[in-house]
């Protein structure tokens, strides 16, 4: 076929494009993940006891706040690596705000508590299964971000992979939060980080694999 | 800048389905990109029209990709440069492995009258697709004829007949790749 019928053939019969095509599908992967991973919460780990009480306490807000601003930042930058030709550029910074601010925290806490107190606010009672517990719950979200993906055109399918990663894992947490009983600073800024990482490198690793186009 | 003004002017009528616009739109990007591939395909003359055509469809399949804020040629040079290193990662290794003696041959072979002839033939790549996505794309698409028409015509839904030009040009692509 000669190229100028191509062009013809493309041409012909043209449809008026939704150019919010992408975002959908980001919200409806989001969705899908969040309500995944509710899903497997309740019938794996349940809510945590006394989740009404809490409620009252700001560092359950604060955990909240921390998963949902990754999250945020996690969509705005896969948003532009699911497009050729958009830079991620400045959108990156607000990825490595929450963390600073929780690390920020954390070392504050540390410095401040008794040096015997030390390791136990960092480990916790859960810090052997809050990771993997995390990465479990990123799974629908992280099917969904790379169906999301591939119904764009990704020109950096590791990194994009990546970022996906990352907003299913800002997802996992968010939702791995209702169950989980630690509220230390510390704890959450080397366990829910390390958690949020494993899908992370997953998404890196399958992302040159799933994403061609 | 001025290229990127008189593209974008006419992708944009593209995007709100003018066919005219659409056309001068591939067209004009189609001598572009293949002088863009012709200087990065120096020693493979031949894939040079091949890679055009992937290229153009690769567009076409993601146009839903553009976002009115963008410059349409950075958005395009991202998509022609990814279908180029997808190529190059594919063949230049294997080609480099097994250059043959056919190399002088080419070197006369390769003329201005040959631009618009790829080596790959979509039209037979065509014929490997299921019906329900090869005729729709066939009656839709090469000849011209109405969504009505083509449904009336193979007896398949109206929309059957429209899922079956999108999801045949995506397969298109994926065959293309494949080889």
């Amino acid at each position: 076929m000669k190229t100028d019928d191509l062009i013809e053939a493309l041409a012909a019969h043209p449809q008026v494009v939704n150019g919010r095509a992408v975002e959908q599908r980001f919200a409806l992967a989001a969705l899908a993940g969040v309500c995944g991973a509710a899903v497997l919460m309740m019938a794996f780990y349940g809510l945590r006891p006394g989740l009404a009480q809490t409620m009252g306490l700001a560092m359950f807000w604060g955990k909240l706040l921390f998963a949902a601003a990754l999250a945020v930042g996690g969509v705005a930058v896969v948003r532009r690596l699911a497009r050729p030709g958009r830079a991620v550029g400045r959108t990156a910074v607000a990825l490595a705000v929450p963390p600073l601010v929780l690390w920020a925290l954390a070392l504050a806490v540390l410095a401040q508590a008794a040096p015997d107190d030390r390791l136990g606010l960092v480990l916790g009672s859960t810090w052997r299964t809050c990771p993997f517990n995390i990465a479990f719950l990123s799974i629908p979200a992280l099917a969904g971000s790379f169906w999301a993906l591939r119904g764009a055109a990704p020109t950096r399918p590791a990194l994009a992979g990546a970022a996906a990663g990352l907003l299913s894992g800002a997802l996992g947490a968010l939702v791995y939060a209702l169950h989980c009983p630690e509220m230390a600073a510390p704890f959450l800024a080397v366990w829910y980080l390390a958690g949020m990482a494993l899908p992370t490198l997953l998404g890196a690793v399958l992302g040159p694999r799933l994403l061609r186009w | 800048m001025e290229i990127e003004e008189r593209l974008r002017g006419l992708l944009l009528q593209a995007l709100e389905a003018d066919a005219a616009a659409y056309q001068r739109f591939l067209k004009e990007l189609s001598a572009h990109l293949r002088a863009f591939l012709r200087r990065r395909l120096a020693q493979w003359p031949h894939a040079v029209e091949d890679l055009v055509q992937e290229t153009l469809l690769a567009v076409h399949n993601q146009r839903h990709t553009y976002q009115r804020d963008m410059p349409v040629t950075a958005w395009v040079h991202a998509i022609a440069r990814y279908k180029l290193v997808d190529w190059l990662r594919s063949h230049a290794v294997r080609d480099a492995r097994n250059d043959s003696l056919d190399d002088a041959a080419e070197l006369f072979s390769s003329s201005d009258s040959e631009a618009a002839e790829a080596r790959r033939d979509l039209a037979q790549l065509l014929q490997t697709l299921p019906d329900r996505q090869r005729l729709p794309i066939v009656h839709v698409k090469l000849e011209g004829l109405s969504v009505v028409e083509t449904a009336r015509l193979t007896g398949l839904s109206e929309s059957a007949v429209k899922i079956g030009v999108h999801r045949g040009l995506k397969a298109l692509a994926a065959k293309i790749r494949g080889l």
